[in-house]
């Protein structure tokens, strides 16, 4: 088993058409993801990568049937991308792309919660299942079948510690990026929820980072609800206060969300540490035994 | 982003919100008449840079004359105010607003955050203005309320209510903070708003609500959809490096080492400073040259990096995922070429072509430490640093 995406999934791509969504969409498929279609409002009709492109998701749910969409449009026109494929019906939206305005997110979100939709990202690498379904721009090679589920705020520190747990001979059940903006649609809290249940997974690695106190409500979580090890990496230790670093949500601000904050509250709720990020991989090469 | 407190009273004004009397200006020249205007005998005078504890440093003044006003503008202008907010070099003022004197009878507290938790805009307010609204929170947190907005109802009267308790307002004024609390969110939506401080909100001594100071940030990622903001962005007030940085889509953040940075990813870029700090040395900056690292990005990224002369070494930290590692070691080399590094380059490639991208590297004569692994890599630039 493995969480959100597999070989049964039917992914449809919006923004289909654009040059992205064309380069990420490629390597998708090369991967074995099963690309149902895609949609560009406009270009309803025309064949793209050998998929079916569709005006809307509304026609592409009822020609192919699509049970996931990733999203690759232009940060102004997220949020309608994002609620368009929620009002479809699709239950399972991955949105790529960085820059989508906050207060976007804060409607987005109450509504997907509403509908009772999982929304990972925006500003995300998206999510894999190694050996069975890549949705998103993650490099596939570096990724093997296994036992470690992965989840974390950056793109580049995924694969990170995506390739040390595969060069230990680990692998991953599947690894989940929920993207570095302040309101994301997936917390870490509901991966961890998904990891816990899912057999295949016998580890977690969780990579946080500066900003918010997301880390904090996680560590919490784990300690009531979480039974499997979690190895957790923050990153942003040597950061600066009140200044972001690159992500949207990876800013100190008020004397709150600094690294040493959330590695204590990290610390005192059982989740083991791994102090930097080249320890990632050993620490739960070490955890699990 | 973040505006001068004159820039964000003009849009309390527009929104309806009460503020002083006041003007604007760039020269001495015109402070004579700027006190004219506002009218009076008593003004405040004060330097317009972003960031606060200007009062304590000498940026704000009460005047009696506007004379004084002259002095104080000949003073300030084209100064840097330094407070305990801004570095050692401080800030450039380059604008000062001056308000008719305003009598209070006592400081409170509100502002208005994107909060991560709620996923609300939430209204934080208290009977404690005037000071660190953090040391309240942690020593007096029942003197705190916060207030989470539904964005299907807006602001409700009843919640203007809650909060008007706590900020201990009479009937009157709790009237007043019904009408200014839908004001206040109707500004914070319309302009993407992050942040919205007035701190203090003061009642004067005539019994009125009054916004004495404004704090605004606006959402990066929304400003494209705000062309009034646009206008008010004052790049003076910013890292020159930073802004050249934000100019070409690259997020640089300027530090205090002698380790240069260049990264793709920004979690990977935080980690690398971390780990420069455990092995020992010191990262002179945060940089996120993107996913692509293309030649064209990384020229411009090692011009920044280059532009800080503490930096000793540079570390290249490229973990490439779709795009190959031996297209981007041509363009570290083209770069280095075109931009005449002259001080330790150590790259350390990852991900697909590695090995082709090492070689290219080692083999070009340039003078590259390049190095598989990161922990290796991290060593070689603190030894080479120090």
């Amino acid at each position: 088993m493995s969480i959100l995406v597999n070989k049964d999934t039917r992914l449809l791509v919006q923004g289909f058409t654009g040059s992205q969504a064309t380069l990420h969409s490629e390597q998708s498929i090369e991967y074995g993801t099963n690309i149902v279609g895609g949609v560009t409002p406009g270009k309803g009709g025309q064949t793209h990568l050998g998929a079916p492109v569709f005006n809307s998701v509304h026609d592409a749910m009822e020609a192919v049937q699509p049970n996931a969409s990733i999203i690759f449009v232009p940060a102004p026109f997220c949020k309608d991308s994002i609620l368009e494929a929620a009002d479809a019906g699709i239950k399972l939206i991955i949105c790529i792309t960085e820059g989508v305005p906050t207060l976007d997110m804060l409607i987005v979100k109450k509504r997907i919660d509403e509908l009772g939709i999982q929304l990972i990202g925006p500003n995300c690498p998206g999510v894999i299942t190694p050996g069975e379904a890549k949705l998103g721009i993650m490099p596939g090679s570096i990724h093997m079948a296994g036992s470690v589920g992965i989840i974390s705020r950056s793109g580049t520190l995924t694969y990170e510690a995506v390739k040390q747990t595969t060069d230990l001979g680990l692998g991953q059940s599947t690894c989940v990026g929920i993207g570095g903006d302040p309101i994301p649609g997936t917390s870490f809290i509901d991966a961890l929820k998904l990891f816990e249940a899912d057999e295949q997974t016998k580890a977690i690695v969780m990579v946080g980072e500066i900003g918010g106190t997301a880390e904090e409500e996680a560590a919490e979580y784990i300690r009531d609800h979480v039974t499997k090890p979690v190895i957790s990496y923050i990153a942003g230790q040597t950061a600066p206060a009140g200044k972001r670093m690159g992500h949207a949500g990876a800013i100190i601000a008020g004397g709150k969300g600094t690294a040493a904050d959330k590695i204590k509250k990290l610390k005192e709720c059982g989740v083991h540490i791994a102090e930097n990020l080249l320890q990632i991989g050993a620490k739960a090469k070490e955890v699990l035994g | 982003m973040n505006l001068h407190e004159y820039q964000g009273k003009q849009l309390f004004a527009k929104f309806g919100l009460p503020v002083s009397k006041n003007k604007v200006i760039t020269s001495s020249e015109d402070a004579i008449n700027a006190c004219r205007d506002i009218g009076g005998t008593k003004w405040v005078i004060k330097a317009q840079v972003h960031a606060g504890g200007r009062g304590k440093a000498g940026g704000v003044k009460l005047i009696n004359t506007p004379e004084e006003a002259v002095d104080f503008s000949n003073h300030w202008l084209g100064k840097r105010l330094v407070t305990y907010q801004t570095d050692t070099q401080g800030q450039l003022v380059n604008s000062i607003l001056i308000e008719e004197c305003t009598d209070i009878a006592q400081e409170l507290y509100l502002s208005a955050v994107v909060d991560r938790g709620t996923q609300r805009i939430v209204f934080i307010g208290s009977s404690e203005g005037g000071v660190n609204i953090e040391e309240v929170a942690e020593k007096t947190p029942e003197k705190i309320i916060y207030e989470p907005i539904d964005p299907l109802t807006g602001p409700m009267p009843f919640q203007a209510r809650k909060i008007s308790k706590i900020l201990g307002l009479n009937s009157e004024q709790s009237k007043e903070f019904s009408k200014m609390l839908p004001q206040l969110t109707d500004l914070f939506v319309t302009h993407d708003l992050t942040l919205l401080e007035i701190n203090p909100l003061v009642i004067t001594q005539g019994g009125k609500l009054h916004c004495l100071d404004a704090k605004i940030n606006i959402d990066t990622n929304a400003i494209y959809r705000q062309p009034e903001i646009q206008e008010m962005h004052d790049p003076s007030q910013e890292d020159p490096r930073e802004s050249e940085a934000a100019m070409h889509d690259l997020s640089y953040v300027s530090l205090e080492g002698n380790i240069g940075c260049m990264v793709n990813g920004a979690g990977l870029a935080m980690g690398t400073m971390d780990t420069i700090k455990y092995f020992g040395g010191a990262p002179a900056n945060f940089l996120d040259v993107g996913g692509t690292a293309t030649q064209e990005r990384v020229s411009k990224a090692f011009k920044i990096i280059l532009a800080d002369p503490e930096v000793k070494v540079v570390l290249v930290n490229i973990f490439g995922g779709i795009v190959r590692c031996d297209l981007i070691a041509e363009g570290i080399l083209a770069a280095i070429e075109e931009v005449g590094v002259s001080i330790p380059v150590v790259v350390r490639l990852e991900g697909n072509n590695a090995d082709i991208g090492s070689t290219i590297l080692a083999d070009s004569g340039a003078e590259i430490v390049s190095l598989n692994n990161l922990e290796d890599a991290a060593i070689k630039a603190v030894e080479l640093s120090k």
